[in-house]
């Protein structure tokens, strides 16, 4: 801590937030530049998890990169799997056979569920409602039994291979989702009766951390942090990959681009998602699970951008091949780190408390911001 | 770049991905711009060569995004940007020696000479000194 005299008599206080506070959600620190109770700058400290992950991207064969991916969003890891195994694929000009595209579809939008739990969680907890974290897991725990039961993980799951998916879906999946499906959305209603009409959660998060649909495009936010803001984006809809073009559902949208209409967006998506888990199940078709590959996978000479919506936001893998069986780039685009970005603005001008709702709000996760 | 973002036929106002890739035996970083166009839904790779010693014309002021992506391009790869309003480290400590994304900075490498450092024996795990994956003009063995 130190301080400053300022012109008018006020002193300006540096304060240090984290690296090890719990409302940060892992190893980042914030240095907030205080007027008082008032931010006037944040400035992020980040890199305590780094690991390298973009180089071990090149000292590791494609394959074994995947579970390496793994480990950078673990909350969302099917998601980061469906991207990298994409775009390998794309690269390859093979695609995955339509009984592995259904059964990514199901697992990545289960995975965008247990996601947005964790942040609603989380995000409650912060802002002081603790009864919601008990909610969220519970249901999030039945979640996590269907991976466990399916790929025996249940955070870093490797659930796919580059040319499909490993396992076969194992004896009363479906019913077990099902089952999980059908009482899921009066779930989210009880959340929101919980939280939506609650005063204290309004006052908390309404009209904290806005920013303008101009703003949010200009510093990168993608995902549910630029629909909060009124654009109609998501690249699920824009730029469909696996199945998704086969299945109906909403993009919801905010207006005020404030935490709270952040929030309203993501208990949207949970419903929207299950209504895609929903449909998946009741059609996934019969057939192989892996495409016709060969063992050693060589890319052709060349490069590929592949991006897709993970619960955080866009996740693009930029890959340089060059004819080996290492690949000689591999750049992933994390969207939590460019969303991070934002805290700077959107954070100035509000009280300390509301740093750590709009912390909660971006739904970072440190290992993808440090890779 | 302005242009790009600004003009009617594109309207790239989101710039999704900036980064490099190290080309040694040419002494050169291709920096990759990937925009994004929400009129045209549509992507946009922009790819430009420089050489390693030359700075680079930062655009965030064309788009704010690209100052923490620079700032990581900076701290893997040691690419200066000309007009950044903040170039520092991102990602590793500021007293880091070394660029770890270059092709020059081999992993194997790294631990060999770690051991002998630190622990002051030679490390018994295998490094291809020979048969480097990404032979560089400038790539030492470890005995040199």
């Amino acid at each position: 801590m130190s301080t400053k005299e300022t012109l008018f008599d006020a002193s300006e206080l540096t304060v240090s937030m984290g690296p090890q506070h719990p409302s940060t959600h892992g190893v980042l620190q914030v240095k907030l530049k205080l007027d008082g109770e008032r931010v006037i700058d944040a400035e992020c400290v980040i890199g305590y998890l780094h690991r390298g992950v973009e180089k071990l991207g090149e000292n590791q064969t494609y394959g074994q990169f995947v579970p390496t991916l793994d480990r950078m969003d673990y909350i969302a890891a099917v998601s980061n799997c469906l991207g990298y195994c994409e775009a390998i694929e794309k690269m390859l000009g093979i695609t995955a056979p339509p009984r592995a595209q259904y059964i990514r579809v199901l697992m990545t939008e289960l995975n965008r569920i247990t996601s947005h739990l964790l942040w609603l969680g989380t995000h409650a907890l912060d802002i002081g409602a603790m009864t919601v974290f008990l909610y969220a897991f519970r249901e999030r725990e039945e979640i996590l039994k269907i991976f466990e039961n399916y790929c025996g993980a249940r955070l870093t799951t490797h659930m796919f291979r580059i040319g499909g998916t490993q396992y076969e879906l194992y004896e009363g999946f479906e019913d077990q989702v099902r089952t999980f499906i059908k009482d899921f959305p009066k779930k989210v209603d009880e959340y929101e009766t919980l939280l939506t009409q609650n005063r204290i959660w309004i006052g908390r998060t309404r009209g904290v951390g806005a920013i303008t649909a101009k703003a949010a495009i200009d510093i990168g936010l993608t995902g549910p942090a630029l629909r909060g803001s009124g654009v109609n984006w998501d690249i699920r809809k824009a730029k469909p990959y696996a199945v998704y073009s086969d299945f109906e559902f909403d993009i919801p949208t905010g207006s005020t681009g404030d935490t709270y209409d952040r929030y309203m967006v993501r208990m949207e998506e949970m419903r929207q998602s299950a209504r895609i888990v929903s449909q998946a199940v009741e059609k996934i078709p019969a057939g192989p699970l892996m495409a016709k590959l060969s063992k050693i996978i060589k890319p052709p000479v060349g490069d590929i951008y592949h991006s897709i919506e993970s619960p955080k936001g866009e996740l693009g893998y930029y890959i340089v091949s060059d004819g080996s069986t290492m690949a000689y780039r591999a750049r992933v685009r994390p969207p939590s780190f460019v969303n991070l970005q934002a805290l700077k603005q959107m954070v100035a001008g509000h009280m300390v408390a509301d740093v750590v709702a709009v912390i909660g709000t971006l739904d970072i996760v440190l290992g993808e911001i440090d890779r | 770049m302005t242009f790009l973002r600004d003009a009617s036929i594109g309207q790239f106002t989101y710039l999704a991905d900036e980064t490099a890739v190290h080309w040694p035996k040419t002494e050169e970083f291709e920096l990759v711009y990937i925009l994004y166009s929400f009129e045209k839904n549509q992507y946009l790779r922009i790819k430009t060569r420089t050489k390693e010693w030359e700075a680079v014309q930062s655009v965030v002021s064309v788009w704010g995004t690209a100052n923490w992506l620079e700032r990581e391009i900076y701290d893997m790869f040691g690419i200066k940007f000309s007009g950044h309003p903040d170039l520092r480290r991102i990602l590793l400590p500021e007293d880091w020696v070394g660029f770890p994304l270059r092709k020059d900075y081999d992993l194997r490498l790294q631990d060999v000479e770690w051991v002998r450092k630190h622990l002051g024996i030679e490390s018994g795990q295998k490094y291809y000194v020979g048969e480097a994956r990404h032979e560089s003009p400038d790539y030492i063995t470890p005995t040199d």
